[in-house]
């Protein structure tokens, strides 16, 4: 932490947060909000004086509430930067009958109670995003007595509890009569791996090792401390866990498989009372114990709302950032030049925060280190004259390169350093007014006439991303998989680029079954692109139906490129059902879709 | 309504059809495609090649593109995921622009999954190659930009993962802001006593 305040390479702001973002990739331009401090950090002594006269009380939060702060505080001794701040909500400072006893006694001067807010602009090549977690709050589980019984704590306040720089400088005690314990009682997955609505479903990565270090350190300093730890399973997956697991059984840390129902307290002896069913006998067991540790999880942050919005940044379910690919981007965002550090990916220790943190760094290094970005040719571009401004390509690009101002009727633009080529947005844009290079309509458009230009009935048209499907199709074949000649793909950067009128015309030309295909939801190359293409497919099917075309003739298959085996499966299924599509219903169709047929130059 | 782009539609389009050895030819009548390239409007030039990829085919390429001044070509080959980046170099080489080249795959796509099936299997390569010669035709040269970036980088957040990034960073000598949001640097790990699993102290 020191090493920050020291490196003459990093400006720290701390109090403050982003506020604003502009540009791209290489050229951002970000706003950056600070709080006043009231203290000059360059002038502070961190000695204290002003604390120790300060009349205002209040719970410090980094001791977990079980320490006291002043107005004027540090919240730790070796804070960075080693600096008081006030907290102005509290300070009696500026009120009427000011009270101003911490200015009288800084003998550096360094206290203005008029301090402003600072608001300035920042430009930068590339974002890391680290703001990390939030630790789960236990109350919504009433059943633990948590803010009821005194003796029941979080794994976060235990922390502060045995820290030798805590609040009772490392004293394992009881809260309700500060004596020692003689058994403390750990209830494992207490917000996590809940599917009740009360707490997240995910399992939080780092509560079982944590609560397995803190039975090995109660153990160690007061063995004659029972240590028992209610859990579902135990995940000691890293490196050296399983080791510090069996040490931990080995120092007599009792584990008892199983979650208690409920916690109760004894009003008089204050003692816990845990009723379970032991998962390994099956047997209804009760347990006591003087102090109970709920071993609580992570979550994303409250307020990440926020900067997930500037940074157009994306979430999992989970709530965590979004990584642009789960295996081989797994640290950079989608908007490009943004990358992710830490847990706010999602729940890590501090070993995997670390090793990201270097890989984030390592990223976004390899743009700066060459000083350019390479813009790919294939990006969209906007005709400002048929551009509607309303805003559906803005929201279909997954990159957030899109811009649109439907209210100051400002025609889209495209940060082409931004763009993935991904070709949704043109494949959502009803006016016309988006051109994908290198992927035109036209391009499209004409490789279908040309497939069709000959008994049209024989051919099935599939639409084949190039990073899933096509490489699929790639893969049946080196793996001499074999299958029907009948089908002739047109190769696109991904499915989301294939229009509904690609489709529409496909048919109006006669032909029997269209095929569009892409790579599986959470593997597609452009975020989630891939949902676009579905929800135009069954809006599609409903348009088909409703015309009196049979659905059945546009299919819709997700194809990884490892699935060569999987792209012969659905090239036979389709071939079965081409041979169902009769020459009348293929007339039909070419009649009722007859406005849908395009105008190119016929070249075949 | 649909988009035009540009008026340079390619009016000399030269087609290169690949044996592969006998990987493509085993199968598809080589010589029977080549005909009718020939036959398909655009096209000025049609040849077949053993292996384009290599050497000589790749200079044959060269060589016509310039003897016939072709303005766009098609290789009929293998997959355009394995060799299409060949292609656009060979054709940069020799004055076009790389985005002016399209590929037929009649080998992943044809000749090595349709193995038993010769005549049907000749008939796809024909329509694979009519399809890339239509969409090449309508292939624009694009150009491959780029754009600066600034060598200084925002880390938001300083808690463990926000330190260890900015530290990189900075001793790779790249200027860093650092925004936190407390009042001190540490985030959740400077709350903990010691941490798993080597049991040392975080701060
Ligand atoms: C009870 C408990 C015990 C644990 N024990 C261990 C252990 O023993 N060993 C181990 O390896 N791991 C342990 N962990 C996990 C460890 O705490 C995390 O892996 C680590 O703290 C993650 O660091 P981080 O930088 O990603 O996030 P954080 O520590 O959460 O830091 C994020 C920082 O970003 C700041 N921030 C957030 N939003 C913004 C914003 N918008 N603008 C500016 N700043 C912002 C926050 O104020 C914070 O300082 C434990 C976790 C808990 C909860
Ligand atoms: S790490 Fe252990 S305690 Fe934490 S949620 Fe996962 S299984 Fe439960």
């Amino acid at each position: 932490m020191a090493d920050v305040a020291r490196h003459p390479r990093i400006e720290l702001h701390t109090l403050a947060t982003v506020e604003a973002a502009s540009g791209s990739v290489g050229n951002f331009k970000v706003k950056i909000r600070q709080k006043p401090r009231y203290v000059d950090v360059d002038a502070c002594t961190a000695c204290g004086d002003c604390a120790k006269v300060c009349p205002v009380l209040l719970p410090n939060e980094f001791e977990a509430g079980l320490m006291t702060k002043r107005a004027i505080h540090q919240l730790f001794p070796q804070a960075v930067p080693a600096a008081y701040v006030i907290d102005m909500d509290h300070c009696l400072g500026t009120n009427p009958i000011a009270c101003g006893k911490c200015a009288e006694a800084c003998g550096v001067h360094c206290i203005d109670y008029d301090d402003q807010e600072k608001v300035f602009e920042v430009e930068v090549g590339t974002i890391i995003v680290a703001t990390g977690q939030d630790v789960m709050d236990p109350t919504p589980f009433e059943e633990y007595g948590y803010t009821r019984y005194e003796n029941v704590l979080t794994s976060l306040e235990f922390e502060r509890l045995i820290s030798p720089l805590g609040p009772t400088l490392g004293h394992l005690i009881k809260l309700s009569d500060r004596t020692l314990p003689k058994t403390v009682a750990f209830i494992q997955c207490v917000g996590s791996r809940c599917d009740d609505g009360r707490g997240k479903p995910y399992c939080s990565n780092i509560c079982c090792m944590n609560t397995i270090k803190d039975s090995l350190l109660i153990r160690d300093h007061w063995p004659d401390v029972e240590v028992k730890i209610f859990y579902i399973d135990i995940r000691a997956f890293g490196k050296g866990f399983e080791d510090m697991y069996k040490r931990s059984k080995a120092a007599g840390a009792k584990y008892i498989r199983g979650i208690p129902g409920e916690v109760m307290e004894d009003p008089e002896t204050k003692e816990l009372i845990l009723h379970v069913e032991n998962g390994d006998t099956g047997r209804l067991e009760e347990h006591r114990a003087e102090m109970v540790i709920l071993s609580v999880g992570m979550e994303a942050p409250a307020d990440m709302r926020k900067l997930q919005t500037i940074l157009n940044l994306q979430k999992t379910p989970d709530g965590f950032y979004l990584e642009a690919h789960p295996k081989l981007l797994p640290v950079d965002a989608a908007t490009k030049g943004v990358f992710f550090a830490g847990t706010a990916e999602g729940p890590k220790d501090v070993k995997d925060s670390v090793t990201q943190a270097s890989a984030a760094a390592a990223r976004a290094l390899r743009l700066m280190a060459e000083g350019k970005v390479h813009i790919p040719a294939i990006t969209s571009t906007i005709d400002e004259d048929l551009c509607k401004f309303c805003e559906v390509c803005a929201k279909a690009c997954p990159y957030g390169a899109i811009t649109v101002d439907r209210k100051t009727k400002k025609p889209a633009v495209v940060a082409e350093a931004a763009c993935a080529g991904c070709g949704t947005c043109g494949a959502e844009c009803a006016t016309g007014a988006i051109t994908m290079k290198h992927f035109t309509d036209e391009q499209i458009i004409a490789q279908v006439d040309a497939m069709l230009a000959d008994r049209p009935e024989e051919k099935i048209v599939v639409f084949a991303c190039n990073w899933c499907s096509y490489a699929g199709g790639d893969f049946a074949g080196v793996s001499r998989l074999q299958y029907p000649p009948t089908m002739r793909l047109v190769r696109t950067m991904c499915s989301g680029r294939v229009d509904k009128k690609f489709v529409l015309h496909a048919f109006a030309k006669g032909a029997p079954v269209v095929l569009v295909s892409g790579c599986h939801y959470v593997d597609c190359h452009y975020i989630d692109a891939n949902r676009w293409t579905q929800k135009r497919v069954e809006r599609l099917w409903d348009q088909l139906e409703r015309k009196g075309i049979r659905p059945e003739r546009l299919q819709l298959e997700w194809i990884s490129s490892a699935e060569g085996a999987k792209f012969q499966t659905v090239m036979e299924a389709i071939e079965k059902i081409r041979r169902t599509v009769t020459p009348e219903e293929i007339e039909h169709t070419k009649k009722v879709l007859e406005k849908n047929l395009l105008e190119v130059p016929i070249l075949v | 309504m649909i988009q035009k782009m540009g008026d340079g539609l390619g009016e000399r389009v030269g087609v290169f059809v690949c044996e592969c050895g006998m990987n493509i030819s085993d199968t598809v009548d080589v010589e029977a495609v080549r005909e009718f390239a020939e036959t398909l409007p655009g096209v000025v030039h049609a040849s077949v090649n053993k292996y384009t990829c290599s050497e000589p085919g790749q200079q044959q390429i060269k060589e016509t593109i310039r003897e016939k001044n072709l303005d766009r070509i098609v290789v009929a080959a293998c997959t355009p995921r394995m060799h299409e980046p060949t292609f656009r170099a060979c054709a940069e080489e020799a004055g076009l622009n790389p985005y002016l080249v399209e590929m037929a795959n009649i080998r992943e796509h044809c000749s090595w999954v349709h193995t038993k099936e010769k005549a049907a299997a000749t008939e796809k390569a024909k329509d694979l190659v009519r399809m890339a010669v239509a969409r090449g035709r309508y292939l624009e040269p694009q150009t491959e930009m780029e754009s600066p970036v600034i060598r200084r980088a925002l880390v938001v957040g300083g808690g463990v993962a926000g330190i260890q990034a900015s530290l990189d960073l900075a001793d790779s000598g790249i200027d860093v802001v650092l925004v936190e949001k407390q009042s001190t640097l540490g985030g959740v790990m400077a709350q903990l006593d010691k941490t798993f699993p080597t049991m040392d102290c975080p701060t």
